[in-house]
């Protein structure tokens, strides 16, 4: 018999065979891009005597079942939200011990003291639609991270970047130990130059 | 004068496609290493509302997901266009949500345990009676962190 060598495997298909597997990992693929606004919920516990808060000190947020907004009782518009939120939050009215010296707002008395007692309560209606209690939400954070922003460039101007920008960097799994070690400081006591004080009631019943 | 006739003979050659292979073995690796496996299908309409003040997500173990929203239109016929709560696989009621905070907190590994986010991926459409019913049972089983799931955009797309 005469010596054959053997015969080469057609490697034709091979490209059918990766495409196959391709199509099914494109299909099957969410390439993850969750990312949304954190928020925490009070514990259920019942504070005996509620501290009293002088209603000066609190900015009421109300969205009805027509997904209307009332800030402070009055009908606006939700991208005025930010700036009403913000001259509130950086108001600084109070006098002697609650006087606020990092305020820039005018300083009206009849608006909140300083951002330490600032509250800001977020009431929605069980009718209200998701979308814009988010859109609400979305707003009031923006305006505490507005403030946040400023108070950080101007405390350490050396950073090169903004509060939400060093939080960001905090919270990446990918920075150094050391580096997070250097921020903390610096994030918490921003943080609570305006800690985000923002309630939320319970909504209302709709008869 | 065949000397010259031999250059415009021959038709052009064809183009290798050996390379094809690992051309689509290169995406192929791609997609295998970006993928994230869908968990559950989504048994709920869900478009999420758009936010801009957003923060990204915990490590995905870390997180467990209850879905909210109009059943999708599959599953329309069966369970009407109430908008309803997905925990895995299936469709819950609000006093199940306890039960399955629970059951996933006890699945997590020991130090975990305490540092667990509740993902809420909700459809922009469903009334905020639903998602108060889940905060309240998520506050009985003391999972207090929560994160409001939203795509990218500026919050005017939320309003029409």
């Amino acid at each position: 018999m005469a010596k054959r060598s053997a015969p080469e495997v057609n490697a034709g298909s091979m490209a059918d065979i990766a495409f196959l597997l391709l199509i099914f990992f494109l299909v099957t693929t969410t390439i993850e891009t969750d990312s949304g606004l954190n928020r925490k919920l009070p514990p259920i516990e019942d504070i005996e005597d509620p501290p009293i808060i002088k209603q000066k000190n609190i900015f009421t947020v109300v969205v009805n079942k027509n997904n209307q907004l009332l800030a402070e009782e009055e009908l606006t518009d939700i991208s005025d939200l930010r700036a009403l939120a913000v001259e509130f939050l950086d108001n600084g009215g109070g006098e002697g011990e609650e006087a606020c010296d990092y305020c820039q707002g005018p300083g009206d008395s009849k608006s909140s003291d300083n951002p330490d007692k600032a509250i800001i309560s977020l009431k929605n209606d069980r009718e209200t639609s998701y979308k814009v209690y988010i859109a609400v939400q979305n707003e009031l954070v923006a305006a505490y991270n507005e403030l946040r922003d400023r108070e950080f460039s101007r405390l350490f101007p050396n950073e090169g970047m903004s509060f939400v920008e060093a939080n960001k960097k905090y919270s990446d799994p990918r920075t150094s130990p050391e580096e997070k070690l250097r921020l903390k400081p610096k994030l918490s006591e921003v943080k609570l130059l305006f800690p985000q004080k923002l309630s939320e009631a319970e909504p209302s019943k709709t008869n | 004068m065949s000397k010259f006739k031999k250059k415009k003979g021959g038709d052009l050659p064809a183009i290798s496609t050996a390379s094809l292979p690992d051309i689509v073995f290169m995406l192929l690796f791609f997609f295998m290493v970006a993928t994230v496996m869908r968990d559950s299908t989504l048994m709920v309409k869900n478009q999420l509302p758009a936010a801009d003040q957003i923060q990204k997500l915990d490590k995905k173990d870390r997180v467990m997901y209850i879905y909210a929203g109009e059943p999708s239109s599959r599953y329309a016929d069966k369970y009407g266009t109430q908008a309803r709560i997905q925990l895995n696989d299936k469709f819950a009621t609000v006093s199940e949500v306890g039960a399955f905070v629970l059951s996933e907190r006890a699945s997590k590994r020991q130090e975990l345990q305490n540092v667990l986010t509740t993902a809420l991926k909700v459809d922009g459409d469903t009334k905020m009676g639903l998602i108060s019913d889940i905060k309240q049972e998520l506050r009985k089983v003391n999972a207090l962190k929560i994160n409001y799931t939203t795509r990218v955009g500026d919050f005017a797309q939320n309003i029409d």
